[in-house]
């Protein structure tokens, strides 16, 4: 009675430095250079969920995440949190990967992991912020998958009770392992990381694997290997400017008025807001 | 002479204990300074979390890590609320004797709860005579039928509601007449030791500071801590590089904030169409809030090394003190200049960090008993 548990993290820039962050005019890729990240939060009620599910059943929980070499500390504070082993799949052929080849690169990881019981992963991240890497790694790992998972509870070790947000409620999902889970923030309530964790941490291991470590097709790797191409990135224009109109009041009503139309504003409903007050 | 950096571990424990502060402390610090509430319930969390045994061995339920990660989890505690940091603090106080003067026995059975939270400790060893004249306190203990008999009246101590508790008091005279004192672990409970006034502090709120009172306490032999007439040695030791040391992490925490403020309120606060820190007046005091900050971090870090390296730093924890916790008052005060009329307005935290760093100056000696250390090793140790 074990469970094999994966974790997918994701490092993300540090909120604190968000005023740092930019992106490339030309690749339109986030520059990240010198930004300090953090593991995404809801990955930290992934790795949570997992924790919690290892004290009940027993077994092993492994983090993966596909990133620079200097998330090593991300996957460090993971395994001072509980987890057991951490993995870093990095390489110059990952860069770049939009959500695709990113979740190609995690299933092909996770393959070489060997067998698992559950993949966690958080729903969304805090920067691209486009919840399509669960759905899609589910679909590379040939397992059943859910997204959006705000409650959990596995009354049998690999049988699992489920509930998703959706638009309007909710939906309840009965669910076997193998499979995967995308959980929200309301899931649980990530533990703090202690002292002592942080001490068993220094001596839990880390591999990082590259390419060569991997059974992949070049072609799903990184750039090559995303069809999404940013058409373009820029900043909207928040500024406001105040002008002064003159004239008596209903000249300027009707100036205003004819502003708001020009400016494409839809302002004659049915007539039911009519100048003046009633009919 | 090797460039100052913590190790990767102490930055994940500083990152650790920061996010709990934020989390559980930084939103009701101003509430437990107003209603000077000190949050007992928080202990077993910091216990778990590894605070509260921080420096204590590992086999007698603490994290086994040194005296510079006491010192970040005090400050980050501080950054927030100084008043429940001294709390923290004090306990670390009470551990530490028992951790560094006790028998097997006593490590056993007293500290692994205090590790987890589960009981507080603290010390106790002022008397209304004075803190500074240590070995003229009054309190009496008397060996009688295998027992010691303890009078006496102890004030001004932090976490006088402890489980644990350190307590000094007078055992007799040596041949010069002087007073031998000796050390006891006195338990809460105990018939006879009881809490005395609870003080109405102007700072450090949020830790409760009152009289003890021992009215022929009975307490067995092996209560005593260290040796009989040992207790110089044993509360010199602790207030010297434990609880002064304490004082100086807390006032680099209140100094941070002031640093943090400072800019943050120069950042938003526009005048004359732009944010004030675009004005040099406003930039000398961020400057010199952020030198006092980082030359107090400095010394008071640079000490705790010390003591994790097992070199003497008395002189040197009074320096990081005396230093630090007057510039938390210097530097508390130029953030209230820099902020105007908002500096005295309650919603913001200045004025608990000003409080804070006042009351900091007579808690582990005052700035005039840090002089008169340094001084002393200073002409010692410079004389040609």
């Amino acid at each position: 009675m074990a469970l094999n548990i994966v974790v997918c993290i994701k490092p993300v820039p540090d909120p604190a430095y968000y005023d740092k962050v930019s992106i490339d005019p030309v690749t339109k890729r986030i520059t990240r250079e010198g930004i300090p990240t953090i593991i995404n939060p809801v990955d930290k009620n992934a790795i949570e969920a997992a924790l919690q599910l290892k004290s009940a059943y027993g077994g092993k929980v492994t983090v993966i995440t596909m990133a620079p070499p200097n998330a090593t500390e991300n996957l460090r504070e993971a395994l001072a949190m509980g987890a057991d082993e951490g993995i870093l799949l990095s390489d110059r052929a990952f860069g770049g990967a939009d959500t695709l080849a990113t979740s190609y690169t995690l299933a092909k990881g996770i393959e070489k992991l060997g067998s698992f019981d559950i993949v966690f992963c958080g729903a969304e991240s805090a920067d691209g912020a486009t919840a399509q890497v669960s759905s899609q790694l589910g679909e590379w790992l040939g397992v059943p998958h859910l997204w959006n998972v705000f409650a959990l509870e596995a009354p049998e070790e690999k049988q699992l009770r489920v509930k998703t947000k959706i638009e309007n409620g909710a939906m309840e999902w009965e669910i076997k392992a193998p499979c995967l889970l995308a959980v929200a923030r309301e899931v649980n309530k990530p533990r703090f990381i202690s002292a002592m964790g942080i001490i068993k941490a220094k001596n839990k291991p880390i591999s990082t694997w590259s390419k060569a470590d991997l059974i992949v097709e070049d072609s799903r790797l990184g750039l090559e290997g995303s069809p999404t191409k940013a058409g373009g990135v820029f900043t909207p224009d928040l500024k406001r400017k105040g002008e002064m109109l003159k004239g008596d009041p209903e000249q300027i009503v009707e100036e205003i008025l004819q502003r708001l139309r020009a400016g494409g504003i839809s302002i004659d409903l049915d007539g039911s807001c009519e100048w003046g007050g009633g009919k | 002479m090797q460039f100052f950096q913590f190790t990767e571990e102490q930055e994940m424990l500083r990152k650790a204990v920061r996010e709990f502060v934020e989390a559980e402390i930084a939103p009701n610090a101003a509430k437990w300074d107003e209603e000077d509430h000190f949050p007992a319930e928080l202990l077993p969390a910091l216990g778990e979390l590894g605070v509260c045994g921080i420096f204590v061995p590992e086999e007698y339920g603490g994290a086994g890590m040194g005296y510079i990660e006491r010192a970040i989890c005090l400050e980050e505690i501080a950054r927030h609320s100084a008043g429940l940091a001294i709390a923290v603090m004090t306990h670390h106080l009470g551990m530490s004797a028992i951790l560094d003067a006790g028998s097997e026995e006593q490590k056993q059975k007293y500290l692994p709860d205090c590790c987890a939270g589960k009981k507080l400790a603290g010390l106790a060893t002022t008397e209304p005579g004075g803190g500074s004249d240590y070995t003229g306190q009054k309190a009496a203990a008397k060996l009688e039928d295998g027992f010691w008999i303890i009078n006496g009246r102890k004030c001004f101590i932090t976490n006088h509601q402890a489980d644990v508790n350190v307590v000094t008091a007078v055992n007799g005279q040596d041949e010069k007449g002087r007073n031998m004192i000796t050390t006891f672990i006195i338990e809460k409970g105990t018939p006879g030791f009881n809490t005395g006034r609870h003080e109405n502090k102007l700072g450090l709120r949020g830790s409760i500071t009152g009289d003890t009172i021992m009215d022929d306490v009975k307490v067995p032999e092996a209560n005593v801590l260290g040796k009989v007439g040992a207790g110089v040695k044993i509360g010199m030791a602790a207030i010297g590089e434990v609880g002064r040391a304490g004082m100086s992490a807390i006032c680099v925490g209140i100094l941070r904030g002031c640093v943090e403020e400072a800019v943050k309120f120069a950042n938003e606060r526009i005048l004359y169409g732009k944010p004030i820190a675009k004005l040099q007046a406003i930039q000398f005091e961020v400057a010199n809030i952020r030198t006092d900050y980082e030359a107090a971090k400095y010394l008071t870090y640079a000490a705790f090394a010390k003591k994790d390296a097992k070199i003497p730093a008395t002189t040197d924890f009074a320096m990081a003190k005396y230093f630090s916790s007057e510039a938390a008052v210097r530097s508390a005060k130029r953030c209230m200049d820099l902020m105007g009329g908002y500096g005295v307005i309650n919603e913001y935290p200045v004025g608990r960090f000003l409080r804070d760093g006042l009351a900091s100056i007579p808690s582990g000696g005052t700035s005039h008993i840090q002089q008169l250390i340094i001084a002393g090793s200073t002409l010692a140790d410079f004389k040609a």
